[in-house]
Order: structure tokens, then C-alpha cells, then sequence
């Protein structure tokens, strides 16, 4: 029976920031980067991290249902929790159910291929393996116009393959092309050229040869190549010295730029969404050595509701500089008293309410049939108001829904200004106040219809924990 | 039905203190302001007070929690103080506290006095509050301004009203105020502001600039109820008795139900009902001398006219702006400038209101004194208007 990849989701942040417009801000001292101002980068919103992302490139992955979901693997190196299960709360949003097993794979940039062939080999029926990564950036550097953020997820199974695993190779050198310690922000980068010379046209073709030797297979059996890096041509030319005559994947710098970790599951992302039957995939991952893993499209099988393309087309462009700078914590604006407002989080009220709070989770009651949000003791219908024991549990996250009333606030302390607030309708009947993002100020008006997205509420700074839950945001900016 | 407290407690005396950016004195020193006229007014000594109530909302702000810092600051020795909190019906609620208390016969007099400091926080506007432990979970942050700017999309929206139009009727509603402000010494803004400024104004929260936001300011007010037999007998002859106080209280239909359009607020229609139901009154729109309503937002103050019965639904922009709540419109309307002017210091706000209709009703209204009024509402809105409380107090002339 193939075991392999039987559906695949993504995500890339809406937000994309023209790189004329870094170049521009850094030109006084850094005048070379407008050699490198093509196209955008995608950069996280301040409510976004590798969790969020991660979250919403599994829902597209998933779909509507969680039926044999047995566990789930997420990849990353920059997950927000250090202790504390991010795979965890990730699962939670994406109403996985609690029997699954869960694990993070982190500390380089292979931590997605690596998560994905450890799977692959242990062929277990429904294992969600999730890449997210918000690399970080220091401004003015090469990785600041480079960098992108992103999340791809892909499901392992046996029903419907869409992808079949055939074998996977593995080199580990220590190679420090560049590292972050722990406590560290930003990346610490050697000379690219000797990253190019000595370690991506070296060390790859090492894994790629074990591969196809494990797998009886020579280069030209493959039609894509799909290989990271921060430039275009560092891909094509290990094609080249591998003699491989196909297709090197999109490396998706024109429109989202290098998504850390998670960047080798996005660009497979990208080529599964149009992968024919037969077309044999190279995904490669490198990072203190290379993981070189085949794949045969099937061409059948689920294809995701957003999926890279649909991703990168959903996009809301800025030339703010300071915005994503903003976000990044690379610069502290004065946001005045405001910003002082405590954000201690109640743990036991989280973990008491996560029932609802992490999935969405409405109370559908049995007597009225009243969809709400939040559940609480009774029954919010004042014709009913009986007791909420028996509400069936209905979550709100895929919902269709519509803006009912809303305001642009410019007074709260809010990180990303103006704060559109208003109250979401539901088709289903329910309703509640949220926050929309992601929208430019003209989007945002009475009956536009809105999805909703997992992000951080509030961060509490003084203790360092983030708060997460839905908003929602326009479906079309 | 019960009966109500209709004509069973009387004023006999008020007391407010000066508005404004009080940089000079504590909350007990704005007490005191407010107790001292008080007190002269009633013509009572304190050891005469059977019971206290105190309204404030923000602790955080303020001098602390429970009636203590009250009972302190006004040297309320061996009598029962209550504090109370609700939101920006405190004052009012304070109100009902001590009515209550006479109108039951447990007390011969009794005083409620509600305070706020809010000038000591270090910025403007009003400090962000703490939800709940889930609430702070889910909900949005926002501030005041933003809850109540929501009205003017569903107003706007549900009666077909462009923006520019509901804009106009909004800074209608402001410039009005400001007017009347200037008539009024006790408040914290006195200068007539003009409609370009006003509708060109920073934006606070769409489409309220800050023209359309009442001010933040410091103050304190209170008021001595008693029965009409013993103020009779403590020599009052005008006197203005309680007509209705009444409180309707959201039980979440607006904000988790599709129950409601979001143009208006359920809660003050209901407890509009109530309170004219318990004062007699059946054609608010003739029958009502003069209102204070809770004008924290221009929209507010705009819904609430509809939400009274005084305009008709989808009208209240129409008869704003043909001026039927100027001072010498049909139905006078924060004839003393307001929360607008006044700005609004939380547990004070509902007595500074009723304070501006007893002095009214007594004919002591100084520039501001209208012909002859008989009777004034003065109407609270807190928390915000799809989850909050609606409190109506209407005072009359004790016939």
C-alpha cells in the first residue's frame, strides 16, 4: 500500500512589504541592498509568530475534518515557547483530537525535513507534520530583504496519497553556514559565497546521491527539484552539479521570501499543487548537513482550499518600513500609558476554558437550538435560559460570518493602529465581539464577510506569555 | 405590579462640586465640596445622616475600595456606608441605594454621594479596566470610545444614513453642549466650540473625533433624600421628590445573540419603560421638561433619543438637527453642557445629572434656569451598548 502525503495546506503571512522599501530606509549607510530591491517580503503581523502560522497552514492542510489525526509534528526554530508545548496549544486551536501525540523538531534549518523523513520512515496513518518559521532579521542586513515567514503542513498516510513516499537520504556535518544562539534575536551570518561553494554544492549532492542510490534511481527520473536558499541561483547551480535537467522549484523569493524552516514544505507545498501523476519530487532540506527526500505525485488526492498560490495571492502590500520593523520588536515606539496595561493571563481560567477557547467552540443548546459563544452556565436566549450542561459543541472557526458593526479605534494601545473592533455575524446565529486584522482601513465595513484566524490576543511582556485566540479578518483586502 | 417609589422620597438637598482637572485636590476633598453644599442645602447636620451610599468605579483611580476611604474622608462615624459600583451608573445607583433605604422606612435620611479622580492616572481618557479572568481571555481591548462608536455603523446602517449626514447630526449634538457649557460655572469646559472644528477634529474612534467624546475630569456630587413628611417638617415647602429610578442590566442577548441590529440600546429602552411606568409618565416627548442623558459619545446621545421614545425611530438625527434638544428646543437637553462639558468623573456622573435637574425643577438654575420645567430625566449608560446598564431617574415637583 503507498504511504505518503495525502493532503497539504499553507500559509504566508498577508502582510508583504515592498523591498524597494527596505532598501530605501537603510540607503544613507547601506546603499547595496537596492541591488537586491525586487519584488516583497512577507512579514508577520505583531499578532503572528511560528505557532500562528502554523495553526493556519494546518487547517488548510486538514480541512474540515480531524478523523485520524494520530499526531502531530511541528518544525521550527523560532517557536515562541522554549517550555511550554507549542505543539501543544497548536493542536488545541486545530481541535486535534487529545489521543494524538505531539512533538516539535527545532535548532536548524533542516528541523522540517528532518521532522518530515523521521515520519515518513516511521509510516504512521495520520501524522500532521507542520513547518512554520518567522526568521528573524537584524535591519539593514542581506536577510532582512531575503527573509520571509511562512508554514506549510503536509498529512501522512495511506487513503488518497497525493504524494508517495519512495526513500529519503541523511547527511549530518557541522557546518555553521550561520547560527542564533538561544537567547540570542538575530542570525550571525559567514560569507556567502563560502556557504555556496563549501557547503550547498558540497553537502547536498552527498544526501541527494544516497537518496537516489537508496532509492535506485538516477537525476533524471525527477521532474522538480525543490531545494531553499536565499538565492535563486545557489538552487540552480547544486542542479546543475547534480546534472539535474528538470524543473528547480519556485523558490518563492518574489512574493514571500526564505520562510526559515519552514521554507522546504512550502516550495513542496507549491509544486504539489500542480505535480502530475508520475512526476517524481527531490525536496531537499539543509542545514549542518542535508535531508534529500523522493516523492511521486499521484496526481489524485485532496488539493488544499488556500495553498501557496492561493496564499501569495491574498496579500496586503505596504511600504512601511517601520511597520514590520515595528512588529519585529527591532524598534520601541513611544505607544504612551496605555501600553502599561497589565497583561497577566489566568492560567487556570485558560486550561478551565480551553475547552472553548482554544478550538473556537460554541454551545449549540439542545432545547433552542441558540449557537454561543462564550458557553456559560445557561443559555444566553432569554425564551429559554436553561441549564448549559448538554450544549453540543459547535466550533466557529470555519464559519462563514459577516462584519455587523465595527469602529477604526485610534485611542486603545493596540500594536498594529487603528484597532478595527465590531461584532462578527455568524451565518449560524452566533455572534461576538472580535477583533479584525490584516485590513487596510478601506476594507473593513458593515456586512463584509469575514474568516477567522488564530492569533495572539495580547502578549504580556513582564512575563513573557502570549495569549492566543481567534479574530477575524476580511476574506478578500 | 409593586408600587414603586413614586413621591415616596424627596430631595432636600444637593450638593456638587467644582469640575475639572483638579489638580489641587484628592477625591476626599471633592467629597467634601460635594457634601458640604450638600449638607447647607438640606439644612442638616451630619450627625442627622442615618446611612450613606458611595458610587465610584475606578478604584484603581480612586481612594480604594469599599465605602471606607468615604466614610474616612467624610468622618461618617457609626452610621452603615455602602459603596457601590456600576460602571457609569454608579452615581445614579447610589442614588437608588439611599432612596431605597428611605422609601422603606429604614432610615429618616440618608445621603448618596458618588466621587471619581480620574485626572491622577498620568494620561487622558479613562484607565483600561480588567474584564474577568475569561472575558480578558477572548474579548477585544478597546477603549470607550470604540464600544459606543459601533452604534453609528448599525445606525447608520439599519436607517440608511450616510456618513456625512450621521456626522453632521453627531457634531449637531456636540455643538449644542458646548453652547450650554458656557452657562455653567461648575463645569470643566466653558468655551462654544463651532461646528468646522468639531467635524474636523482628530478621529478617537471612527467616525468620532475628539469633539464627539465627552471630557475626562474630576468631580463629585450628592444628594439628602428623605421622606416628604420630614422634610415638610424640616420647614421645605418647593420640593422635588423622586419620581422612577430604574435599572435594566444586559443579559447577553445583544452581544451573543442575533437579537439585536446594533443601532440602538435595549437596555435604556427597557428601562425607559420601567421608570415611566413608575413616574406616570405616557408621552415622554410633551410630558419631560428637560433631560440629561448620558452623552459620553455624541452617538450616544443621539440613540438615546430614540431609545427614550422622545424622537422616533431613525428621527433622532432629523430632530437634533432641527434643535429640538437645544436649550430652547422642545425638549431641553443637557442643559448644563453635559458629560461633554462636564466631562465625566464615573461615580459622580448620574448626581451631577440629577443635581443640574432638582436645581431645574427649584428654579435655581441661574443663566441656564428654563420656564418653569416640572419635571427632569437624567439617564446612565454604562459599560458599553451591547453589554450594559441603562439607569433612569426622573425627578418632578412634589404636587
Amino acid at each position: 500500500m503507498d504511504f505518503g502525503i495525502t493532503s497539504f495546506g499553507a500559509y504566508v503571512p498577508r502582510m508583504r512589504l515592498e523591498r524597494a522599501a527596505i532598501a530605501k530606509a537603510h540607503k544613507w549607510m547601506a546603499p547595496g541592498l537596492a541591488g537586491a530591491a525586487k519584488g516583497s517580503r512577507a512579514f508577520c503581523s505583531w499578532d503572528e509568530d511560528a505557532l500562528t502560522m502554523a495553526v493556519e497552514a494546518g487547517r488548510d492542510a486538514l480541512g474540515a475534518t480531524r478523523d485520524g489525526v494520530n499526531a502531530i509534528i511541528v518544525a521550527s526554530t523560532t517557536l515562541p515557547y522554549s517550555d511550554l508545548s507549542n505543539a501543544a496549544i497548536i493542536a488545541g486551536a486545530l481541535n486535534i483530537p487529545q489521543s494524538a501525540a505531539s512533538s516539535e523538531s527545532t535548532g536548524s534549518q533542516r528541523a522540517a525535513t528532518s521532522a518530515l523523513v523521521q515520519a515518513l520512515e516511521a509510516g504512521k496513518d495520520g501524522t500532521l507534520v507542520i513547518g512554520s518559521d518567522k526568521p528573524p532579521s537584524k535591519p539593514a542586513s542581506a536577510q532582512e530583504m531575503s527573509n520571509g515567514a511562512g508554514a506549510a503542513a503536509v498529512l501522512l498516510g495511506t487513503s488518497n496519497v497525493v504524494a508517495k513516499y519512495i526513500g529519503s537520504a541523511s547527511v549530518t556535518v557541522n557546518f555553521a553556514d550561520h547560527f542564533r544562539a538561544s537567547d540570542e534575536s538575530h542570525d550571525y551570518m559567514w560569507e556567502e559565497r563560502w556557504i555556496r561553494d563549501e557547503g550547498l554544492a558540497k553537502i547536498i549532492p552527498r544526501a541527494v546521491n544516497a537518496a537516489l542510490e537508496k532509492t535506485g534511481l538516477s537525476i533524471g527520473d525527477f521532474t522538480y527539484f525543490v531545494m531553499p536558499s536565499m538565492t535563486r541561483k545557489a538552487a540552480d547551480s547544486v542542479a546543475k552539479k547534480l546534472g539535474f535537467g528538470g524543473k528547480v522549484a519556485d523558490g518563492l523569493e518574489l512574493d514571500c521570501g526564505l520562510a526559515g524552516a519552514a521554507h522546504p514544505l512550502l516550495m513542496l507545498a507549491n509544486v504539489l499543487e500542480t505535480a502530475k501523476k508520475g512526476e517524481r519530487i527531490l525536496l531537499v532540506g539543509f542545514g549542518q548537513g542535508a535531508d534529500a527526500v523522493v516523492l511521486e505525485a499521484t496526481g489524485a488526492g485532496a488539493r488544499p482550499g488556500r495553498g501557496v498560490s492561493g496564499s501569495l495571492a491574498d496579500k496586503y502590500m505596504t511600504d512601511d518600513y517601520l511597520r514590520m520593523a515595528s512588529f519585529y520588536d527591532e524598534i520601541e515606539l513611544e505607544w504612551g500609558m496605555r501600553a502599561e496595561k497589565p497583561g497577566k493571563a489566568a492560567l487556570t481560567e485558560a486550561y478551565r476554558s480551553s475547552f472553548q477557547l482554544s478550538a473556537f467552540m460554541a454551545g449549540k443548546c439542545p432545547h433552542c437550538s441558540t449557537i454561543q459563544f462564550p458557553q456559560l452556565a445557561y443559555c444566553v436566549n432569554p425564551d429559554c435560559g436553561k441549564p448549559a450542561d448538554s450544549f453540543e459543541q459547535v466550533s466557529l472557526a470555519d464559519q462563514p460570518a459577516k462584519i455587523l458593526t465595527y469602529t477604526a479605534d485610534w485611542l486603545s494601545y493596540y500594536p498594529a493602529p487603528p484597532l478595527f473592533v465590531g461584532f462578527v455575524q455568524f451565518d449560524n446565529g452566533a455572534r461576538l465581539l472580535m477583533e479584525t486584522v490584516d485590513a487596510p482601513t478601506n476594507v473593513v465595513e458593515v456586512g463584509v464577510p469575514v474568516r477567522m484566524v488564530f492569533r495572539i490576543k495580547e502578549r504580556d511582556k513582564i512575563r513573557g506569555y502570549n495569549r492566543y485566540f481567534w479574530k477575524s479578518t476580511p476574506l478578500t483586502v | 405590579m409593586a408600587s414603586g417609589i413614586r413621591d415616596k422620597v424627596a430631595i432636600i438637598g444637593m450638593g456638587c462640586s467644582q469640575f475639572g482637572e483638579r489638580w489641587d485636590t484628592g477625591t476626599d476633598g471633592l467629597l467634601a465640596e460635594a457634601f458640604n453644599e450638600a449638607l447647607a442645602d438640606a439644612g442638616i447636620e451630619r450627625s442627622q445622616i442615618g446611612a450613606a451610599w458611595y458610587g465610584s468605579c475606578m478604584d484603581n483611580a480612586n481612594v480604594g475600595n469599599s465605602a471606607i476611604p468615604a466614610s474616612v474622608a467624610l468622618r461618617l462615624d457609626g452610621i452603615p456606608v455602602t459603596r457601590v459600583e456600576n460602571m457609569c451608573a454608579t452615581g445614579t445607583e447610589a442614588l437608588r441605594g439611599a432612596a431605597y433605604a428611605v422609601a422603606s422606612g429604614a432610615v429618616d435620611i440618608a445621603i448618596a454621594v458618588g466621587a471619581e479622580k480620574l485626572k491622577d492616572t498620568g494620561y487622558g481618557g479613562l484607565p483600561t479596566g480588567f474584564k474577568g479572568t475569561l472575558n480578558d481571555l477572548w474579548m477585544p481591548i478597546g477603549s470607550a470610545p470604540a464600544g459606543f462608536a459601533q452604534l453609528a455603523a448599525g445606525y447608520r446602517t439599519k436607517h440608511q444614513i450616510t456618513k456625512e449626514d450621521l456626522k453632521r447630526g453627531l457634531a449637531h449634538v456636540s455643538w449644542k453642549s458646548h453652547q450650554n457649557g458656557v452657562k455653567s460655572p461648575k463645569a470643566h469646559l466653558k468655551k462654544a466650540v463651532s461646528m468646522e472644528t468639531i467635524l474636523n477634529a482628530p478621529m478617537i474612534a471612527e467616525p468620532l473625533g475628539l469633539y464627539d467624546c465627552c471630557g475626562v475630569s474630576d468631580g463629585a456630587a450628592a444628594a439628602i433624600v428623605t421622606t416628604p413628611e420630614i422634610a415638610r417638617a424640616l420647614g421645605k415647602k418647593d420640593m422635588v421628590t423622586i419620581k422612577a429610578i430604574q435599572l435594566s442590566i444586559s443579559s447577553g442577548v445583544e452581544s451573543t445573540t442575533n437579537k439585536w441590529d446594533g443601532s440602538h440600546v435595549i437596555n435604556t429602552r427597557n428601562a425607559a419603560k420601567l421608570a415611566y411606568a413608575e413616574a406616570g409618565i405616557t408621552d415622554p416627548r410633551k410630558q419631560i421638561s428637560l433631560m440629561e442623558v448620558h452623552d459620553c459619545f455624541s452617538i450616544t446621545e443621539l440613540v438615546t433619543m430614540e431609545d427614550l421614545f422622545v424622537s422616533e425611530e431613525g428621527r433622532a438625527v432629523h430632530d437634533v438637527l432641527d434643535g429640538v434638544f437645544d436649550a430652547d428646543g422642545i425638549v431641553p437637553c443637557q442643559v448644563d453642557g453635559g458629560l461633554k462639558c462636564f466631562g465625566h468623573p464615573i461615580g459622580a456622573s448620574g448626581l451631577r445629572m440629577a443635581y443640574e435637574n432638582y436645581n431645574q425643577l427649584l428654579g435655581r438654575a441661574g443663566e441656564r434656569q428654563l420656564e418653569s420645567p416640572s419635571i427632569g430625566l437624567s439617564h446612565n449608560l454604562g459599560g458599553v451598548p451591547y453589554q450594559g446598564i441603562a439607569a433612569i431617574s426622573i425627578l418632578g415637583l412634589h404636587s
